[in-house]
Order: C-alpha cells, then structure tokens, then sequence
C-alpha cells in the first residue's frame, strides 16, 4: 500500500499499480469548506481484491449513529457489489488519505458526503465495466453490472469484479462517473443489518476502554477541580501505598497514578493529597446568574436583523415578555474519556475513542516530538460521543503519561472526573419580546441571549456567539420583523458541542414563547405556527406530526398535548408530547414525532436516532443540571447528574416523511424540539408555563 | 493474600487480588473479559451487570471476596455464539447505537426472563430501571424484551 501516499490533487485517484491488491480507489470530497485547505478531501476508500472482496475504509467515528453501515452501503449500492462481500474497515487517523476525519455536527452523511460517496463507487464501477468490455471486445454500454458481477446479455457472459480488479485498476478514473438513478437504488433506502450488530450484543465490539497492549499499565490522571487550576504540590506516598499502585507522576494536566489495574489506580487518586493553585476563577451558579440577569439589561450585538422589529414592538397592541434559561450540561457518555497510549524511541501508537483521530494524532506528535508518519492512531468504537470526543485532553494525558513511564499504558478518568472536567453545553437565558396586532399576528419579535461561546475562554465579548443564537436565528419561521442580539459571557469553564448545539436549547425558548404568543393571541398552536411558516417542507412535518398524533382530538383527563418544531443541519422534525402529571413529577406518555431528512439510507437507523434523540432529549428537560460552587462542578456522577431513566421513556412514534431532497441530519434534529414539546403540553395541561430548564413544576 | 477462585462463564480463574477488589475490575482487568463495561463505580449506571447464578448484579459493587462458589455469568458467556433469545431479539429489534451499556442491559434483560419469562411493562420498568444509556434505546429494549419473551414461549 505504499502507493497511497502517491495521491494527487486529482478528484479520483486509482491505486490499483500494486501487484496483487486489485483496483484501490481513493475519492475526494469536494466543496464543504470552498475556499479553505479543507475544500478538497478524499474521503472514501476502497479496495476490489482480486478475489471479489470489497473493502471500505470507513474514516468517520462510529458512536451509535450507524455510520459504519450506512456509509458503506452508498458506496456498494453506486458499485453495485455484492453486500456480503463488502468488508468494513475503521481508517486509521491520516493527515489526508480519508479527508477530514472529525465526525462532528451530522456530516458523515450530508453536506457533500453523501454525493462523494456514491461517485466513488460509480467510478469504481464503470472501471469495472470498461475493464470487461475490454476484454470482451465490446461496448461497455452493453454491460450492466449487479451484485458484484459485469453481465454482457447479448453474449450471456459474466465476469466477477475480482477477476476484472487488476485490469480495472489500471484504466484512467472516471472525473465525472454517472450516478445511479435513485429509482435503481439497491442499498440505500433498505434496512440491512446492521454490520455491528453482533459484536454489540455478545461483548466482542472494542471500545476504547476495552484496549489491551501487552505490559500495558492502568492509569487515571486527576485534575484540578476548578477550571484554570493549576497543582501547586502534591504527596503520591498514601497513593503508593494503595496495592497494585506502581508510581505516581505529575503530567500537565494535573497527576497521573499507575498501577497495575483500574481499581488500584482509582484507588490511588482517592488516596492522593494534592494542593492546587486554583487560579483567577470562583464562579458559582448564582455568580453566573447575576451576570447573566445584568447583561439582559443591555443591549447584545446584534445576530440578525429583519425590519423594524422594535419599533412594531412598541406599536404592537399587545406585548409580551418572558426570560428562559438552560443549565450547563455535560455530555455524560457512558464511556468515560480515556485512551491508551505507547510511546517508544521512534513510535508512538494511540488507540482511542475518538471523534478527532487527526487532532489526536497532532496533538501526539507535538508531544512526542514526532513526525506525523510515526505517530499511529487507531480510532476504536465510541461508548457515545456527542462532540465530547473532538476534543484531545484524553489522548494527551496517555501519550504524556506513556512517554513518562517508558511504556504502554491506557489512562481511564473517573466517572467523577468526566462530569467535572466536560466541555459543557453553554449556560444561556433569552429574554423575548413579542408584540401581537390587532388580528393577533405577530408584528414582532426581538430575542436578547446571554451565552458562552465554544471553547475554554472562548469566543470575544465583541463577536456574536454564532452558537449562542442558532436556532433562534436561522428558525425556519418568517417573522415580519425580527431583531437577534448576542450577548457573550466569556469564562474559564470548558465549553463544547453538545448534541445538536445552540439549536438544543434554543428551540426550547424559541418554541416556548412561540407557544405563549398563540395563546395571547387565542390561536392554537399548530395554526400559529403555520402562519408563520412560508417552508414546504418545515409545514408538511408539522402537519404530519399533528395528523398522526390526533391534534385537536380530545385526550384523556389529565394529560396535556403540546407541539414543537426545528429545523436543524438539513432536517426538519416537529414532535408532539402527550404529558401527565403523577404525584407532582412530569411523565411523558407518548410522543409523536415527524421527520424530514432528506434521502434515507437506513431508515432503521434514522427511526433510532429520532426516537435515541427524543429520549435522551427527555432527560435533559427534566433532570440534566451542571452547577457551580466556587470554580468547582457540584455534580459528581449519576445520583446527581441525573439521565432519563428506562421506567420514564414514552411511547415514541417516528414516521419519516419521504423525500428526495439530499440527505439532512439524523443525529441531531430529534433532540431540540421534546423540551419545548414537553414544556407546551404542560401548559396545555396546568395553565403554568415554565420557563427553565431542567422544567420543575415544584420550582 | 490467599489467591481468589472465581467460575466465569464455567470456567476456573485463579486470581491474585485483595478480596475487597470489586468483581468488575477482577473480570475486566485480570481476567481479561472486557465485555462488562465501568459507567460509574458506584451502583448507579449498570454498565457493568453481570449475573450472579442467574441473577443480575451491579459488578461494580461486588467485592471478589463476596463472589465464593456462586457462577459468574458475563456477556462473554450468555451464550457461546450470540444466539441467545435476548441477544437475538436485540439484533431484530437493531437496538444497540454506541452499544456500550448494552452489556449490561442485556444481561438485566435475560436474568429479567429467567426469573419472569412473561414480563408485563412494569415488570420491565423495575427490571431495567437501574441500567443507564445514553443514546436512548429504551423503547428499543422494550420491544427487545417482548420479542425474546414471545420467541422462548413460542420454542417452549
């Protein structure tokens, strides 16, 4: 494979000039980022071994989103290989074989991917074809291809694509290669099984913690617990003399205890005294509170502006104010960061769950002081991601520590330590104003948000928090005027993509207050909504999601029905929530929830990840809460940072609305609109309207 | 420290360790059976269930020095080719995503139908209360647990 290397800025690169290793194709992705270093990427990888095996590097990290099934399958349908056939390897992390390899922000699929993909396997495919034709002496329009076979119907023969590979391999690729029809779709569209089903249910698929290099050590790193603390002393003897610990090392970020397994590593970080230099931070959440209440009262930098909106707001007949708020969450994976590492003279290999394998390898390069192409990261199954593994913290504390000890060693954090140490999704709070005319439409509507941008001391205090705002700004609705501004508060506090962003609690207000607006305007909901929907497709999930859940028909005694709607990355969803209240906590009984994603690849896993969104949504409306106290994290683990558990998920109904528009986000869009949802059936219910997340009605 | 004996999955391991070492760590880290995973360490995630003659337990809070002669069943060993009626059901029901809880889930989930084979909804949601996941495949679990309840009174 020595090839490879050998990539040109070619959009398709045909590496079949290895003896033996039949047709290897590398394809580019073009277009995410015009104008950028980025703009040009391969991003599919496959090999037609001589002996009719298919295999698809697949370079993006699978964390439950399905990915190392629903990406090969676009490439094997467009190939038309046979699907037993197709072998699924993960990519080692590479500056530029696969592309971009961060897996973030629902791009496995759309933004381009999803065209990329299916050029590389029609390109694969008519190599094939030509390499057939050739040989039979005949045009290759009279050949079709299926299931792994070029067919020639006039004279009856057949040749297997690994008999056909070599050849193949040697013929000029395609630059344009002609895209299947989507009627002729084989894969695509169907529920195939998924291709790590199995290794899941029997214990085999291999996480990051599950990692075993032989004379590999167990580790744990402990860090200051407040954010922009740095260690000031400390005094491994009482770690040391926990059995099993072998040594005790300062590392960068704070101090690392070895041992000879997990538990005695844990065991030694109890045990350890340490002073921190707790640096310039104090904040509590009654800190951030004041300062969050003081911004509202200034005017933001203003995200979007459309008309007037104040001046329609003072001319309004009637007005409306309202604050909301949502807590810092953490990303909670069930798989704690970790990674292993081992760093020898001239080497250096990293096996880690990662959303970033190219950050990672960077980050261990500057490290070890490596070049690139001595540094081997192996990117292994995610226990969950959901942004918190683009980050490098994890991989940095095992190389660092790996470099310390002289030899392989994995360094797993406590669950304490995750939950103390994420990149939470920001604190925010918007105050809305919306003024209603005499018909009961809305004139206008201003939203000031106060917010913490993405990163540690992230963002500027001059800049609008993009991330702060999306989803108030960029709503699919059309306002007559309309006025955003950003207020952001910078702070030491990790601060990180979360599952679907500001658009997770930003729909929460957003949908909220549109809720409170129709019913000052005396309007129902869904019909409020629509008048301020000029998007097909956002009105046809709305519609279909008030149609399945019987809308306006009566419900039982007791339970409440509200509605929420988002577009979000390509995809649009509107759930509705059917809510009761039992002995004073909010359960949820049913949701009814409508999606538009485009082009589905695997709707089995589409319907996953919409009702996966719904129900860890869930948790989030009514339990997830990071707090501080003086610089510090309150929350330790589960008892406290509380998820949505078994006995409280409700009936889910997904129905996919058929489209053909490109393939929009799965992963994200279910999540944002249950809060809201949930929080308008309440009111739909009680009379009360809560405006804070996690929503209590004891608050 | 007298050497530990433990029967995992039916067979013998001798392990040097102090008796207070909880049984997850013992199974993942000596023993070399990564498949029951850690979530919190504390009881309160049930990642790391395994079973304990046929009963669920949270491996996290079982001290090896506890165990004795008692069986220890881990995912490794709920069946010895992932034929299991639970572990079928789940690849119909296609309910793993990042699939890290699901060891633990599935082995709440068999010992569940071992005691009950017919569960009703509220014998689940007190079956499965304790056994977190993240990506949400509740509902998923529960159309899971029906289908293997169905399929073992079906075969008898």
């Amino acid at each position: 494979m020595a090839s490879i290397r050998k990539l040109s800025r070619r959009e398709f690169v045909a590496l079949g000039l290895v003896s033996g290793s039949g047709l290897v194709l590398a394809s580019r992705l073009r277009g995410t980022r015009p104008g950028s270093a980025e703009a040009f990427q391969p991003n599919a990888f496959l090999q037609i071994a001589p002996d009719g095996t298919v295999t698809i590097w697949m370079a993006r990290a699978e964390m439950g989103q399905g990915v190392r099934t629903s990406l090969p399958m676009i490439v094997a349908d467009e190939l038309d290989a046979d699907w037993s056939r197709v072998r699924i390897v993960q990519a080692d992390a590479h500056p530029d074989r696969y592309g971009r390899q961060m897996t973030v922000g629902s791009t496995s699929v759309r933004s381009g991917a999803w065209t990329a993909l299916r050029e590389a396997g029609a390109a694969a495919r008519e190599m094939l074809v030509a390499a057939a034709a050739s040989m039979w002496g005949v045009s290759a329009a009279e050949c079709r291809t299926e299931a792994g076979y070029v067919l020639h119907s006039a004279s009856g023969r057949k040749a297997g694509y690994g008999e056909l590979a070599e050849a193949a391999g040697k013929l000029p690729v395609p630059a344009r290669p002609k895209l299947k029809d989507p009627s002729s779709f084989r894969l695509i569209g169907t529920r195939v099984p998924q291709v790590d089903a199995t290794e899941k249910v029997t214990g085999r698929a291999r996480f990051g913690i599950d990692v075993r290099v032989p004379g590999m050590r167990f580790a744990t790193v402990v860090r200051s617990p407040v954010f922009g603390g740095k260690l000031k002393s400390f005094d491994p003897e009482a770690a040391k003399r926990v059995p099993g610990v072998s040594q005790v090392l300062e590392i960068s970020s704070g101090v690392a205890v070895i041992a000879e397994h997990t538990w005695a590593a844990f065991e030694g970080a109890r045990a350890l005294r340490i002073e921190w230099e707790p640096g310039g931070f104090a904040m509590s959440s009654a800190d951030f509170e004041a300062e969050y209440s003081r911004r509202l009262e200034t005017e933001g930098i203003v995200a979007q502006r459309e008309g007037d909106a104040r001046t329609a707001l003072s001319a309004a007949a009637r007005r409306l104010q309202a604050t909301y708020d949502a807590p810092f969450l953490s990303h909670a994976t069930m798989e704690p960061m970790n990674c292993t590492a081992s760093v020898s003279a001239g080497r250096c290999e990293v096996w880690a769950p990662t959303q970033n394998p190219q950050g990672s390898q960077a980050a261990a390069a500057r490290l070890t002081g490596l070049p690139l192409d001595r540094v081997v990261v192996h990117p292994t199954y995610l226990g969950c991601g959901w942004g918190r593994r683009s980050r490098t913290e994890f991989v940095e504390d095992a190389v660092e520590t790996s470099m310390k000890l002289g030899g392989p060693v994995q360094v797993l954090w406590t669950r304490e330590e995750d939950l103390r140490h994420d990149y939470y999704r920001p604190l925010a709070r918007v105050r809305f104003d919306g003024g209603l005319d005499g018909a009961g439409n809305l004139a206008g509507l201003s939203a000031r948000v106060v917010s913490t941008p993405i990163g540690v001391g992230g963002g500027r205090p001059d800049q609008v928090d993009r991330n702060g705002v999306d989803g108030i700004a960029g709503s699919p609705y059309r306002f007559a005027s309309f006025l955003v501004e950003s207020h952001p508060v910078i702070t030491p506090v990790w601060i990180g993509h979360w599952r679907s962003v500001g658009v997770s609690q930003n729909t929460f207000f957003l949908e909220s207050f549109l809720d409170e607006l129709a019913a000052a305007a005396g309007k129902d909901p869904v019909e409020f909504r629509r008048g301020l929907l000029a998007d097909a497709r956002a009105r046809a999930v709305l519609d279909l999601a008030a149609a399945k859940s019987g809308w306006g028909s009566r419900l039982p005694a007791g339970v409440g029905r509200g509605v929420a709607l988002v577009m979000n990355k390509e995809s649009y969803v509107a759930q509705v929530a059917e809510v009761s209240v039992e002995r004073g906590a909010i359960k949820v009984q049913r949701v009814v929830c409508a999606a538009d994603c485009g082009r589905v690849i695997h709707p089995g896993i589409v319907e996953a990840q919409l009702s996966g969104a719904i129900i860890s949504g869930l948790g989030a409306a009514l339990h997830e809460e990071i707090t501080f106290e003086a610089g510090r994290v309150r929350q330790a683990n589960f008892g406290d940072y509380r998820l949505l558990r078994f006995p409280e998920a409700p009936r889910i109904e997904v129905h996919l609305v058929p489209s053909d528009a490109p393939p929009g986000s799965a992963g994200e869009p279910g999540l944002p609109p249950i809060a809201p949802a949930v929080a308008n059936a309440i009111f739909a219910l009680t009379g009360r309207r809560l405006r804070r997340l996690p929503l209590r009605l004891d608050a | 420290m007298p050497p530990i004996s433990l029967t995992v999955n039916g067979r013998r391991h001798t392990i040097d360790a102090s008796p207070e070492m909880p049984l997850l760590w013992a199974l993942r880290d000596k023993i070399g059976l990564t498949g029951t995973k850690y979530g919190c360490g504390v009881g309160q995630c049930g990642s790391c269930t395994v079973h304990l003659d046929g009963r669920a337990v949270r491996s996290c809070q079982t001290t090896v020095g506890s165990v004795g002669a008692r069986a220890i069943t881990t995912i490794e060993g709920l069946s010895p080719d992932g034929t299991h009626p639970v572990q079928r059901a789940w690849v119909a029901e296609e309910v793993a995503q990042c699939g890290y809880c699901q060891s633990g889930q599935i082995m709440a989930a068999a010992a569940l139908l071992r005691a009950t084979p017919r569960p009703g909804d509220a014998e689940i949601d007190a079956a499965m209360a304790g056994i977190l996941c993240r990506c949400g495949t509740y509902d998923r679990i529960r159309r899971a647990i029906h289908r293997a309840a169905t399929r073992e009174a079906s075969n008898g």
